[in-house]
């Protein structure tokens, strides 16, 4: 799960980090207000939205006055903002950030990660901070410094200092630096974040170290254990169809196609859309039921995947072992009486609980084209859509 | 024969009197695995589906001189059962569990090192030697005794090319589920060497996932180590990139995880990989008939 910067901000200062002063603002009088109460000579206008690359887009304007303070809020606000990561569609702004000017000398960069190749939590930086950091670690991956964190310890205070001086930080402020890293950790494991990245971290004209952006990442996984993190969701950065199948703990992800997906098993799921891409067709989503699936669950699968209005058929794929092809049959069967279905359905089941599975689907009275194997029911749905 | 498990396993179910471990204990039994005990804290002394119930794993194992569990006990708790279970000193414990938080991973993971437990999992579909001994969710009926390792990080496509062989008449050895997490116990690298260890196994299977770089690893070591066949498959080529926040994943894994870099690194080892799911038993049996082992390799 995602958040804007300045509930990241928020949390951060709970913990030490120095971050510029600031709020959110709604609308250009909002935006007015909290940059008249910050009374700063220079003010940051900067949209909210769930993606990187903002400045390069023009989502980050510097306000030297109240004016144009104003004449910003209302120039970002109802914005389309497309970043290399948003996505050609891009995302519309609705949130600003007002946050008082900082005096940067120098930006710098700063992340913690999982790295799956060592099962440790990474902080990583380097002192090309700042727009350009992916072109910097693919020409200049020796300027990217690595500490690996033991989970027992968590950061510790020499190596948040070697990492400072690595990114040659001034000498007199690498404990500041390194108090700051610390603070960034405890955070980070506090909230069972998955990614806490700081581009730019900076260093002031009054010598002090500052987080001027943060970008928070939370394991989804670990969401039921922080109702407070829950709480900061935004649901107009998400996809409605996304939304609902989180509801009912479906994993979905909609895309272009127009052939719908039903699958058991992330991995399944994947080699189901490259099958059906493989014999002509184009995949409307990807939708993995997982293991524990009840039939209502699979119901609500098979809505959401109906009211997507690109969808002219759909195939729902099926290895079962810790899920039912029963349940699977039930499901499929009560969301068609429910919702009607006008498209073509191609059904293929195999696993445990099989032969029911297949016996209420022929008994259904339903019109659906049986598949013997993954391949063959690519190869059927993608006929049937034409 | 096979790796990590055979008929004489002796199991303990963790979480055993939850339903979905119900449902897959008697499974299990049905197919002839041998579970001798089951751990619920606060319901020792039940019996369920005829096997007895413990409160703790360090009870079950002085009862019943058990070496093997398997884990179904919900999320928030199963980091702790695995860490019980490493504490009793098992030689292998299995967790199915889904949705873990990561970061409990990470502790269970630096809590492991150097004890003697081998972890397969978490959020996996067990490990099954066939016509033994099956441990976890998976359909028994499409395995069949042979000579083909399988190795995958997809439950739902190990079934896909367990049932591709045996279909063909190509029965297994053993299929192990490493499962799909981003931190798990057993790598593709730990089973492959298993594998090239077991005299039962002729040739493998390997299905990896775009992400990490795990397959990758595999492919180098396979290049200096592997002296059987392995043949592969990547899911998710033709998934779209992820709308993605901030930088930092995609510099930590300095490029790589797409699944071009993983065809081409196990092509450059010497793996065929196969260009569809639904050919991943075609392609097992080419290279074996190529290596001449296709007969050996065939159930009778």
């Amino acid at each position: 799960m995602n958040i804007h910067e300045y509930q990241g901000k928020e949390i951060l200062r709970k913990y030490g980090v120095s971050v510029p002063k600031g709020s959110v603002a709604f609308s250009p009088e909002e935006a007015v207000k909290v940059a008249k109460e910050l009374g700063s000579n220079v003010t940051v206008v900067k949209a909210q939205i769930h993606a990187g690359g903002r400045g390069k887009a023009g989502g980050v304007k510097i306000a030297k006055n109240l004016d144009e303070v104003r004449t910003y809020a209302k120039e970002l606000l109802g914005k389309i903002l497309v970043t290399h990561q948003t996505g050609p569609e891009g995302k519309e702004v609705k949130r600003l950030y007002i946050e008082e000017g900082s005096d940067i000398k120098k930006e710098y960069y700063l992340s913690f990660v999982l790295d799956r190749a060592t099962s440790r939590v990474t902080l990583m930086g380097s002192e090309e901070g700042g727009m350009d950091i992916e072109e910097v670690a693919e020409t200049n991956p020796e300027k990217i410094f690595k500490e690996v964190i033991d989970p027992v310890t968590g950061l510790l205070p020499f190596q948040a200092r070697r990492m400072a001086f690595n990114m040659n930080i001034p000498a007199k402020l690498v404990n500041k630096a390194a108090k700051l890293m610390l603070g960034l950790y405890d955070a980070f494991r506090d909230k069972d974040a998955s990614i806490l990245e700081i581009n730019p971290l900076v260093v002031t004209g009054d010598n002090e170290v500052v987080a001027l952006d943060a970008k928070f990442n939370f394991d989804a996984n670990a969401l039921y254990r922080h109702k407070d993190i829950v709480e900061l969701r935004d649901f107009d950065e998400e996809d409605p169809k996304e939304i609902e199948a989180s509801k009912y703990d479906l994993s979905y992800i909609s895309l272009d196609g127009n052939i719908g997906c039903m699958v058991n098993g992330a991995g399944l799921a994947m080699a189901t859309m490259d099958t059906i891409s493989y014999y002509g067709g184009s995949p409307a989503n990807f939708l993995d039921v997982g293991g524990g699936a009840t039939t209502e669950k699979v119901t609500e699968a098979f809505k959401i995947i109906l009211s997507d209005p690109n969808v002219k058929g759909i195939f729902v794929n099926i290895f079962g072992g810790i899920m039912k092809c029963d349940v699977i049959a039930e499901g499929v069967i009560t969301a068609a009486k429910q919702v009607g279905l006008n498209v073509p359905l191609v059904v293929r089941l195999e696993g445990t609980n099989v032969d029911r599975g297949k016996e209420l689907l022929n008994a259904s009275g339903l019109n659906i084209v049986a598949a013997d194997s993954m391949a063959d029911g690519a190869q059927k749905i993608v006929e049937l859509v034409g | 024969m096979g790796v990590f498990i055979n008929a004489d396993t002796k199991v303990i179910v963790q979480g055993i009197t939850g339903e979905t471990a119900l449902f897959h204990t008697k499974q299990m039994l049905e197919y002839g695995t041998k579970i001798v005990a089951g751990v619920t804290p606060g319901k020792g002394g039940q019996t369920v589906e005829g096997v007895p119930v413990f409160d703790t794993v360090q009870d079950a194992v002085a009862a019943t001189g058990a070496n093997v569990s398997v884990i179904y006990v919900p999320a928030p708790f199963a980091a702790d059962a695995i860490l019980e279970a490493v504490d009793a000193e098992l030689d292998l414990t299995i967790c199915i569990t889904e949705h873990i938080p990561v970061l409990d991973m990470v502790k269970v993971k630096r809590y492991m090192e150097g004890k003697k437990t081998r972890l397969v999992g978490p959020n996996c579909p067990g490990v099954i030697t066939a016509e033994e001994c099956k441990i976890g969710i998976m359909p028994g009926y499409i395995h069949k005794k042979g000579h083909i390792g399988v190795v995958s990080r997809s439950g739902t496509l190990t079934y896909e090319a367990v049932h591709q062989l045996s279909q063909a008449g190509i029965g297994q050895s053993t299929a192990v589920g490493i499962g799909g997490d981003p931190v798990n116990g057993t790598n593709f690298i730990d089973v492959l060497d298993a594998f090239n260890n077991d005299p039962e196994t002729y040739a493998v299977v390997m299905i990896g996932e775009i992400g990490g770089t795990a397959e990758e690893e595999a492919a180098e070591w396979v290049k200096a180590n592997m002296t059987k066949p392995v043949v592969g498959f990547i899911g998710g080529q033709t998934a779209p990139p992820g709308k993605r926040m901030g930088h930092a994943g995609a510099i930590i894994s300095g490029g790589k995880g797409t699944a071009s870099e993983k065809i081409k690194a196990m092509n450059n080892a010497g793996i065929e990989v196969a260009p569809t799911p639904s050919v991943i038993g075609e392609t097992l049996i080419k290279v074996i008939k190529e290596k001449g082992l296709y007969e050996k390799c065939k159930t009778h």
